[in-house]
């Protein structure tokens, strides 16, 4: 007993420095003076200063993330849509296919649904015109058909656990469905809506193979712009930009690890003075 | 014992008028989900100011009929009609029904005066009559000072008022209650009965109550009705089911009863005489029945009112029991003792009175006393009124 | 039962009479705006997922040619009414003569196999350690093993470029600690695709195994050794198929995409890893045979079909059970 729990957390120990040895030692070497990233010859931040300067990486960024804010707001509206579908309309007409279309999403290779997205905007644009240039439009347009994916699997998960009881009661009281989908279920699934939202927003800023094959020239994304630059071999920049992108990241699920922490620890301490009132 | 607690008065009996129009009236419907008819063409009629209970076995189509009343399921064919107006079509948010949830469905995101707004602002209602209603409500079911908390920081009980204050509100024609106490725990239970039936009686508001459980079904309702299958098998007061089921199902359904198999011997104008080969005797049974000579039958008899005795030697009655009808007059079999269970209020024996077959007795133990004065594998003698038994050929 | 007879008819009120076609519309509408619901993003996906391969499968069976597109017709307006269809299988017959191709059809399936295998290895003793843990543990250690996905997956494949060069963290490591006298090539071998692969997709074996694992009735465990079950035979017979579902919805979520990777490869492949998702994609830019290209993920997809099938059903059978 004690020897298999001792084998267990020594796994997890291993496999966690798996995990984050490498992201480690990306921040490590961005704070290397030298230009052989992985000699170490004094700490110094200039990678920071010229990666503030690099115009192609910064306006590439500012592409990036203005692509990623649409695509996850259409992404969470459709992928609620879908997910409403999925787990409150029961039967309807080709429901195994509909959800053959939600899940292929969520496994099928970049490469896959990069080279199919591609020869559907040229032959569309042969036959009606439309799309007449490739680029940002493009780019969204492909970012949100997997992104929705992903979006309608949170919201199916988190509206299989809203008690159904709870749009019945509101129906009860009068409310008409649209009444009801905007005061009672839209405030019970938002946490799913956020994460899905911020899902989005990641899976968009990371796509490399999607948008290189959907993009028109003149608008390349970060991914696309990183990619050129290791291509070729260990970029400082790069390190320093992994650093900035990490260090987001980290604080944004500390903060929203704190906050939801705290909420729980006050939402037990309420249902425990509650018991205390009611005499048990 | 619930009927003597009632303070309901005694000719408050709309359903035997018969020039009332039901309140609510359900006519022959019928739910069909797929190959599964969970209610199979139930008629029913509802008085208005009722306190009606729906009781069944969890499946039998009670909370089907219940969700038909309120508009979430709609009846595959019949129609049902509150008021005298016809709900067929008449979506959820329309009906003058409301309904308190089983699990009671408490918008976790909103306050408990919030909660009780909703349906009120879905009217319509403007600030200072919404304001004022909330706040009656609230009244009703003492929750005043909570009406800032959310559901999470309510204990069970209190969730539960806040519920029913929820539904009322909106002076609904009807109110729908999906087994209400279900979640309260056994002592919380038996206080919340007596609320509800005095906040149903001061409101005259007509409650349709869903439930499995019996007694609170007895202790709760003006009249009943029993389902099986998606059909109501019996409707009645809940001393005419107790008293007179129509059926063997009712009878092994409501309380605990012995079912004795038998055939008619002899009719005659003060009762039948049954012969019953599981006892080895014949049974006398008084009281109006329409049945004739041969015909199989079952004679039910509920274990209170069988008086178990030892049997002293030499003071049991004569070997052979009755062999013709008399009036008035008292069967008794001869068993011995296979269990005892003590339960304090009384005690429960199984006696065996003949190749294995049970009876079961309760007797309530009237004596403060350590000893028994039957105990395991005592020979007894059991006795009861020929007018305690019932026959039954359902 | 009671008497059905008395069938008057109750006349209808002026208000209901009034309130019924209202009643009908409003239903329309709901009835049209729950249709809606659906119809909106079965739509999107029918456009952007579904359609798209159909026209990868229509663009297979032309010919290249110079131009804009740079393929042929699939359909011909002649004179006659009907258009003729011209579809020519030369694609695929050059993907049957050309070696490259499945021997790089075969690598991918290989390399995928073996990577997925080990992120089951690595995977499940993880999951099954952190379901094991105490609720608050858990969240802290779930959350880290989630991490690393929120990052940039192109940084993270980067940093393994410094990782394991010949002048990269372990080679300098193990050279001056005297252990090398030489740095060993592992940059650009099939071994650091292995790495990158188990890298990058290990959260995604973790995390459904962990779902499998943590709903695992502890209960199931005591009875099993309280009827005599050695603690190797409580995993094998009891733990091991209850987790069957996260095994296997696991894997294809590494399996899968794994084999039509092309970042990896590209980044820490040598020039002769040949994996399918690189074939592709230098068929698509480098020689810009867009038809060969089509034909290429026509079959790639039929080489997936069976996997994702599995996939599937799974997440059907996930969607039931919530449902």
């Amino acid at each position: 007993m004690r020897g298999r729990t001792f084998f267990l957390y020594t796994a997890l120990a291993f496999g966690l420095a798996f995990l984050y040895g490498p992201i480690l030692s990306l921040v490590i070497y961005s704070f290397n003076a030298s230009e052989l990233v992985t000699v170490w010859a004094g700490f110094s931040t200039r990678w920071y200063g010229e990666l503030l300067r690099d115009r192609q990486v910064l306006s590439a960024a500012w592409l990036s993330v203005r692509i990623a804010v649409v695509v996850a707001t259409i992404a969470v509206t459709l992928g609620t849509l879908a997910g409403m579908a999925l787990a409150r309309h029961g039967r309807f007409l080709g429901r195994t296919f509909f959800t053959g279309l939600i899940t292929g999403p969520l496994v099928m290779p970049d490469v896959i649904i990069g080279i199919s997205l591609l020869l559907l905007f040229v032959t569309l644009a042969e036959a009606i015109g439309w799309p007449a240039s490739r680029g940002m439009n493009t780019i969204i347009i492909a970012h949100a058909t997997f992104c929705m994916a992903y979006v309608a699997v949170v919201v199916q998960s988190r509206l299989s656990g809203v008690d159904r009881s709870m749009e019945e009661a509101a129906m009860d009281l009068g409310a008409r469905p649209v009444k009801v989908f905007f005061t009672i279920t839209l405030p019970l699934i938002a946490p799913a809506l956020i994460a899905g939202w911020l899902l989005s927003f990641t899976l968009s800023l990371d796509d490399l193979v999607i948008a290189s094959f959907v993009s028109g020239p003149g608008s390349s994304t970060l991914p696309m712009v990183i990619f050129s630059k290791v291509r070729l071999g260990v970029e400082p920049t790069v390190n320093a930009l992994a650093t900035i992108i990490v260090g987001i990241v980290t604080f944004a699920v500390v903060v929203s690890g704190v906050l939801m922490h705290r909420a729980e620890k006050r939402r037990q301490a309420d249902i425990q003075n509650a018991m205390r009132e009611a005499g048990y | 014992m619930p009927e003597t607690l009632r303070a309901r008065p005694e000719k408050h009996q709309p359903w035997l008028d018969a020039s009332l129009r039901p309140y609510i009236h359900i006519d022959a419907v019928t739910k069909q989900f797929g190959e599964f008819r969970a209610v199979d063409r139930t008629t029913l009629e509802i008085h208005r100011g009722e306190l009606f209970c729906l009781l069944g076995a969890s499946g039998c189509g009670k909370t089907t009929l219940l969700r038909m009343l309120a508009g979430f399921e709609h009846p595959t064919s019949g129609r049902i009609l509150i008021d005298g107006q016809d709900m067929t079509g008449v979506p959820a948010y329309d009906r003058p029904v409301n309904m308190m949830f089983q699990n009671y469905a408490l918008f976790p995101h909103m306050s408990v005066e919030q909660n009780v707004a909703y349906g009120l602002k879905q009217d319509g209602v403007r600030k200072p009559e919404l304001k004022q209603r909330v706040g009656e409500a609230l009244e009703m079911v003492q929750l005043g000072p909570w009406a800032k908390r959310k559901p999470h920081q309510l204990s069970g009980g209190q969730r539960q008022r806040v519920a029913l204050a929820r539904s009322l509100v909106k002076r609904p024609k009807v109110l729908l209650l999906d087994e209400p106490l279900a979640a309260l725990d056994k002592k919380l239970r038996e206080r919340t009965q007596f609320e509800l039936m005095n906040i149903q009686e001061e409101l005259g508001v007509t409650f349709v109550v869903v439930t499995h459980d019996q007694e609170e079904a007895m202790t709760l309702s003006t009249r009943m009705a029993v389902m099986e299958r998606g059909q109501v098998v019996q409707v009645g007061t809940p001393s005419e089911i107790y008293e007179f089921p129509a059926t063997r199902f009712t009878a092994d359904f409501i309380g605990s009863i012995n079912l004795i198999e038998g055939r008619v011997k002899r009719v005659e104008a003060a009762g039948v005489l049954v012969a019953a080969p599981q006892l080895g005797c014949d049974l006398e049974v008084t009281g109006a029945t329409q049945v004739r000579e041969g015909q199989s039958v079952c004679v039910a008899i509920r274990p209170e009112k069988i008086a178990v005795a030892p049997n002293a030697e030499g003071a049991g009655p004569e070997e052979g029991a009755p062999n013709a009808v008399r009036g008035g007059a008292r069967n008794s079999v001869r068993g011995t003792v296979r269990d005892v269970a003590y339960l304090g209020d009384s005690s429960v024996f199984r006696v065996d009175v003949g190749e294995g077959f049970l009876i079961e007795v309760t007797q309530p133990n009237l004596l403060r006393s350590l000893e028994r004065k039957v105990d395991w594998d005592d020979a007894v003698v059991l006795t009861w009124r020929a007018d305690a038994g019932l026959i039954l050929t359902e | 039962m009671t008497a059905t007879a008395g069938e008057r008819r109750k006349p209808k009120g002026r208000a209901t009479a009034l309130r019924a076609p209202f009643h009908a519309l409003a239903q329309r509408i709901g009835l049209s705006g729950r249709g809606l619901v659906v119809a909106v993003p079965y739509f999107w996906l029918i456009a952007f997922f579904l359609l798209p391969f159909i026209i990868v499968a229509k663009i297979s069976l032309s010919q290249m040619i110079i131009g804009r597109p740079p393929f042929t017709d699939f359909f011909v307006w002649s004179d006659a009414w009907l258009p003729e269809i011209q579809a020519y299988l030369d694609n695929y017959r050059w993907l049957l003569q050309d070696s490259l191709y499945w021997v790089a059809y075969l690598n991918s399936v290989k390399i995928a196999l073996i990577s997925t295998l080990f992120c089951l290895l690595i995977g499940y003793p993880m999951a099954y350690a952190i379901a094991r843990a105490k609720p608050t543990v858990r969240t802290l250690l779930l959350l880290m093993v989630i991490l690393p996905f929120w990052t940039s997956f192109l940084l993270r494949v980067y940093a393994w470029m410094g990782i394991l060069r010949n002048t990269g963290v372990v080679n300098n490591t193990l050279t001056s600690l005297g252990i090398l006298d030489q740095p060993i090539q592992m940059m650009n071998t099939d071994f650091s695709v292995y790495v990158g692969i188990v890298y990058t997709y290990l959260p995604f074996m973790i995390l459904p195994l962990y779902a499998t694992l943590e709903k695992l009735d502890g209960a199931l465990l005591e009875a099993a050794e309280d009827l005599g079950a050695k603690p190797w035979k409580v995993f094998l017979t009891v733990t091991l198929p209850l987790s069957l579902p996260g095994i296997v919805a696991g894997s294809m979520l590494v399996f899968i995409p794994a084999v039509g990777e092309y970042v990896i490869p590209e980044l820490l492949g040598g020039p002769d890893t040949l994996m399918i998702g690189r074939v592709l994609w230098d068929e698509f830019f480098s020689n810009r045979d867009w038809p060969v290209a089509s034909a290429v993920t026509i079959v790639l997809i039929l080489v997936l079909v069976i996997p994702l099938a599995l996939f599937q059903r799974h997440q059907a059978k996930v969607q039931e059970r919530e449902a």
